[in-house]
């Protein structure tokens, strides 16, 4: 795998904020059933950086990545993806702005049984009804290595494979954010760390931008900078990050949650 | 087991919804048939019974005497004198009836299409007929005087005083208005009318003056109806007439009203059936998915120690279930229909005799049997899958995939059924008797196709393909999605496909029918115009008719149809009098020998059938008995090619009629020098005198009353059928929600990635679409080839018989099948829509 023009070219280390939150509120519920998932959360998002949001179950992490990437409506503050307002957009415009801008990871793979490997991989294009570009589509499929199993159906394809896929499938429109939620939580370690590889070097090599919530600290430890939520707020923040020093923050975050 | 499966149905009541309407609906159908018909039967039966508590005995003419040759006689004056001088007897009446068409104030026969009755107002000794109650006004006494039902009257807004118009046999009367009466009589509940004359006129105008068609006796008190009876006997001229107790003809009324509503009942159960039957594709689909997403639950209670038996029978008690809920609320429904559809058909026009609705133990013990029996057998498959689940797929963690098992098994079996159907129908065309046969083919057939619809599913789906294209990504998924459980598409377009099966097949045949039918009658006529009497020209005309259009200005050439009965060689066999010397000018009938010129020298032509069967010749002489027992020769001198209107033994009328004891006319051909025109016809009417009875039709007119009998009873079986129809949306759209269902995730992702609402709408709706047009494309193919079919044995007794194929509408029931998918996929697609994005892709 060598590094392409185009990936230098989209790989600029000047810091530019690919998705903002500022002020994010997400309620659920209503009166004494009122649960605070978001509590006025700001953040932002660099280009050509790979994030990793953390944070014990009920923290707000998946909230916020729904919120940020157009899945879910917000109660209250902003949503940017690039110039892009997502609180202001209606259904439609926000599916536009989904398809064209966005690309998602999914912890079940979401693969369409129907389709095989590559016709999964174009979906998004094919909604939009744009044509592969053939060069970038074939570098994508050399990178994650489905060059020979392009036919195959996903039942046909073991659980790394299928994820793989779906990477394949969140880097061939060349959004301008990849959200992956949980991408290895179906995986066995080895498939999971390939994943975790690819996603790594779309960043290095591709310039790609990716936002992953994770709960396990080696996936964690493949970002660039990791985000720590608890009770839906952030509570700190680490910059190229190890297992050891992950797990270090999450267990004095669980000692602090046990004092308070 | 009984609480695990009353759990179950509680928690899937919104997936069993439909199901249970698809009984509902069979069922409400089952219950409103036996509801509605024992209501009328017994109404009628009440109405029937009261008609007859003045009749202890009645007299009627023999007409099942085989000695006589001819209509029997009527009842004369001096058995009516004798009889009311009889001790026993309290009072005789005596009745004359016929034809009697009445005018409206626009001069068109008022409530054609029913019964239209002419009777004598018969004064008793305190000068009223008991029979009819009078409302307004007094009896008819004199020439110029009726009396009218009031239904007619009221719906004619005819009033005591007023004028009215009325035919018996041709010439036309002007009928003063003296009295509106009351009456129990049934073709008069049913929306016929009833027309009083008096007495005399009455026997006048139905052309037996001083006779009577019926005598009815009151018995004194203390006279039993048999004793009566017995004395009545002795009076009676032996072979002419005939008694019958009151009891009697009561009882046999009774009985002519249960066999015609026991039919009536049996057509509408037909129906029914099929209606139940589409249901049962349906509920076995329901069953089958519901125990697919049980798969872990049924294989944990395998694994916990219940066996195979018990897991059957927890989702047949839950069929048995889902059934008792759907018959209870069908029965209900099914009553509401019966009360309802009496007055629905009150508002057409179509009136019953009043009654409370009958509601048997019967009818609810049927209602329920057939909604738990078609549910518990719609799911015994589906049972006896769960029950083969085994106990280690409770461990299972591998998420279920939709399984593609092999269908090599059901596809031979399909395809033999299918071949063994095909031969069974192509054999049966090419045989002397071959309904049998045939009918038993289309079973199998049928039930071939079933087995092989999801192998057909393939290719027939693949077909629309280039047409799916233009819809982009919905339509590829469409597609897809459409062939991924090929047994549940399969199960869903079968049961739309039994219904387009039989209105396709039914189409066909009557369309074919009315064409052979329309040839015949138009064929071979070269009359400018055919003239008769009363609704489709069932009643005799007066030989007034046609005399005053022979005489006619413009008249070129016309004769009467006239029919005797006669006896030949000791054989009962039908005359056709007609005007020998303009019958070549009227009809187009080829001869194997001779013409119709032998007519007017006398002879007699006969249709080949009819001179192979009897084996006459030209030259073969007959021996003749006719009506009035004189006898005479008949020397066939022309043998001719008959058809189903044109055939039998022709003589000339000049031959015949002195020889008849009432001369009657059943049509007036009629050829003019100006050929058929609307001022032609008008100058036939006017010279008829506007006669609101008198039908003058040309070929166009015959034609089009043809067509219309068929459009009518075409569109009677298209409504029977349309419950079938309804049945299946209901399971397209049971198919479309499991689908939804049981897709929710990936309709997720689809939306998270790019599918806008209105793509996921697009992509059910094209679904649904194509798995009806698939329906639709089977049945239609199906239907054609029955229709062919039943045509080909059709063709062998008639011989004018050919196929028509009515393609526009066949395009029509096409887009029927069509507009059933994108109503079926109305509310699954807006389901799917509103599927909350996040939850569906966790799930």
């Amino acid at each position: 795998m060598t590094t392409t023009p185009y990936g230098a070219q989209t790989a600029p280390r000047t810091r530019v904020a690919a998705a903002v939150a500022t002020d994010l509120t997400k309620v659920y519920g209503q009166g004494e059933t009122q649960v605070v998932a978001l509590d006025a959360v700001s953040v932002e998002f660099q280009q050509a950086e790979f994030t990793a949001i953390m944070g014990p179950s009920g923290s707000g992490k998946s909230t916020l990545m729904h919120c940020m990437a157009g899945l879910d409506t917000v109660s209250g503050g902003s949503a940017r993806i690039g110039d892009t307002e997502l609180t202001a957009l209606k259904d439609k415009k926000l599916t536009q702005l989904r398809r064209d801008k966005i690309g998602f990871i999914f912890q079940a793979f979401n693969l369409l049984p129907t389709l095989n490997a590559l016709e999964n991989i174009t979906l998004p294009m094919d909604i939009a009804g744009r044509k592969a570009d053939k060069a970038w589509l074939d570098q994508v499929v050399a990178t994650v290595g489905l060059s020979g199993r392009l036919k195959h159906r996903p039942n046909q394809l073991s659980g790394g494979q299928q994820q793989r896929v779906a990477v394949a499938r969140a880097l061939a429109g060349r959004p301008e954010i990849i959200f992956a939620d949980e991408p290895t939580g179906n995986l066995d370690s080895r498939s999971g760390a390939e994943v975790l590889g690819f996603l790594r070097n779309s960043v290095r090599e591709l310039g790609q931008t990716v936002v992953m919530v994770t709960h396990d600290p080696v996936a964690a430890s493949y970002a660039d900078r990791v985000v720590f939520l608890a009770d839906g707020r952030i509570v700190d923040e680490l910059r190229d990050p190890t297992a050891e020093t992950v797990l270090d923050r999450m267990k004095r975050f669980d000692a602090k949650g046990r004092v308070s | 087991m009984f609480r695990t499966a009353l759990r179950n149905v509680l928690a899937h009541k919104a997936r069993l919804l439909m199901t249970m309407l698809a009984v509902l609906l069979g069922v409400a159908f089952v219950s409103g048939t036996l509801v509605f018909t024992n209501t009328i039967s017994q109404a009628f039966q009440k109405s029937s019974e009261k008609g007859f508590t003045n009749v202890d005995v009645a007299i009627k003419p023999d007409t099942d005497n085989d000695k006589r040759i001819g209509p029997a006689p009527h009842l004369s004056q001096r058995l009516l004198d004798r009889v009311s001088a009889l001790p026993g007897v309290d009072s005789a009446t005596g009745i004359v009836h016929g034809y009697t068409a009445l005018s409206d104030k626009d001069g068109d026969t008022l409530r054609s299409g029913f019964s239209n009755a002419g009777a004598n107002y018969y004064p008793g000794k305190d000068g009223k007929d008991a029979r009819y109650p009078l409302r307004d006004g007094r009896g008819p006494r004199s020439a110029d005087e009726v009396a009218l039902d009031a239904k007619t009257a009221d719906a004619g807004h005819y009033k005591v005083g007023d004028t009215i118009r009325l035919s018996v046999d041709g010439p036309v009367l002007s009928q003063k208005v003296t009295g509106i009466f009351t009456t129990d009589d049934g073709n008069v509940a049913a929306g016929g009318t009833l027309t009083l004359f008096d007495t005399a006129t009455a026997q006048k105008l139905f052309d037996q003056p001083g006779q009577y068609s019926e005598i009815d006796i009151k018995a004194a008190a203390g006279t039993s109806q048999t004793a009566l009876k017995a004395e009545v006997d002795k009076l009676l001229p032996k072979g002419d007439a005939k008694s019958y107790t009151g009891q009697k003809l009561s009882d046999d009324q009774a009985r002519d009203i249960k066999n015609g509503t026991s039919t009536l009942r049996t057509v509408l159960l037909v129906f029914a059936g099929i209606a139940l039957f589409v249901g049962i594709f349906i509920i076995a689909n329901t069953f089958t998915m519901l125990v697919a997403q049980r798969t872990k639950e049924l294989a944990l209670m395998r694994a916990v120690g219940a066996s195979r038996r018990q897991v059957t029978r927890s989702v047949l008690i839950e069929a048995t279930l889902v059934g008792l809920v759907a018959g209870v609320a069908g029965m209900l429904a099914g009553i509401g229909i019966g009360a309802g559809l009496r007055s629905l058909l009150g508002s057409t026009g179509v009136t019953f005799p009043d009654g409370p609705l009958v509601i048997t133990g019967g009818t609810i013990a049927i209602s329920l049997a057939v909604a738990v029996g078609v549910t518990v057998l719609a799911a015994w498959l589906p049972g006896r899958r769960a029950a083969k689940i085994p106990p280690v797929a409770a461990m299972n963690s591998v998420h279920a995939v939709a399984t593609t098992r092999s269908l090599v098994v059901r596809n031979t079996i399909g395809a033999l059924f299918a071949g063994a159907g095909i031969t069974a129908v192509l054999a049966g065309t090419t045989m002397e008797d071959g309904k049998g046969v045939m009918g038993l083919g289309a079973v199998v057939l049928l039930i071939g196709v079933f087995v092989l619809t999801p192998l057909l599913s393939r290719p027939i789906i693949a077909a629309a393909d280039p047409l799916l294209r233009v819809f982009g990504m919905p339509g590829k998924l469409a597609r897809q999605n459409a062939v991924r459980n090929p047994r549940r598409t399969a199960a869903t377009a079968s049961a739309l496909m039994v219904g387009l099966t039989l209105i396709t097949g039914l189409t066909v045949i009557a369309g074919s029918m009315q064409k052979s039918i329309d040839k015949m009658a138009t064929d071979s006529l070269k009359a400018d115009y055919v003239v008769s009497m009363g609704d489709m020209g069932a009643m005799p005309l007066s030989p007034e008719v046609a005399k005053k259009l022979a005489t006619l200005d413009g008249v070129t050439a016309s004769s009467p149809l006239r029919l005797a009965d006669s006896r030949i060689d000791g054989e009962d066999e039908n005359l056709v009098g007609v005007s020998g010397k303009s019958l070549d000018k009227l009809l187009q009938v080829d001869f194997e020998q001779g013409s119709f010129a032998a007519l007017s020298a006398g002879k007699a032509v006969v249709d080949q059938d009819t001179a192979e069967d009897k084996g006459w010749k030209v030259g073969s002489t007959l021996k003749v008995t006719y009506e009035d027992r004189s006898t005479g020769t008949l020397t066939i001198a022309g043998v001719y090619h008959g058809n189903e209107m044109i055939r039998g033994l022709m003589v000339d009328n000049s031959v015949l009629t002195p020889h008849l004891r009432e001369v009657k006319d059943f049509q007036v051909m009629v050829k003019t020098a100006d050929g058929a025109s609307d001022a032609t016809k008008d100058r036939l009417e006017k010279a008829l005198g506007e006669n609101p009875a008198i039908q003058v039709q040309d070929k166009e007119d015959v034609s089009n009353d043809i067509a219309q009998m068929f459009t009518m009873m075409l569109n009677m079986l298209y409504g029977l059928l349309g419950m079938a129809v309804i049945v299946a949306v209901l399971g397209v759209v049971n198919t479309l929600a499991m689908s939804v269902f049981e897709r929710s995730q990936e309709i997720g992702m689809l939306r998270a990635i790019g599918f806008d609402r209105r793509a996921i709408k697009r992509m059910v709706r094209l679904e649904s679409l194509v798995i009806s047009l698939f329906g639709g494309v089977l049945g239609i193919g199906l239907g054609i080839f029955f229709g062919w079919a039943a045509g080909e044995i059709i063709a062998s007794s008639i011989s004018t018989y050919e196929l028509v194929l009515p393609w526009g509408r066949m395009g029509v029931f096409l887009l029927l099948a069509g507009l059933v998918g994108v109503l079926a996929a109305l509310w699954p697609a807006r389901r799917a829509a509103k599927l909350n994005m996040l939850a569906a892709i966790k799930a």
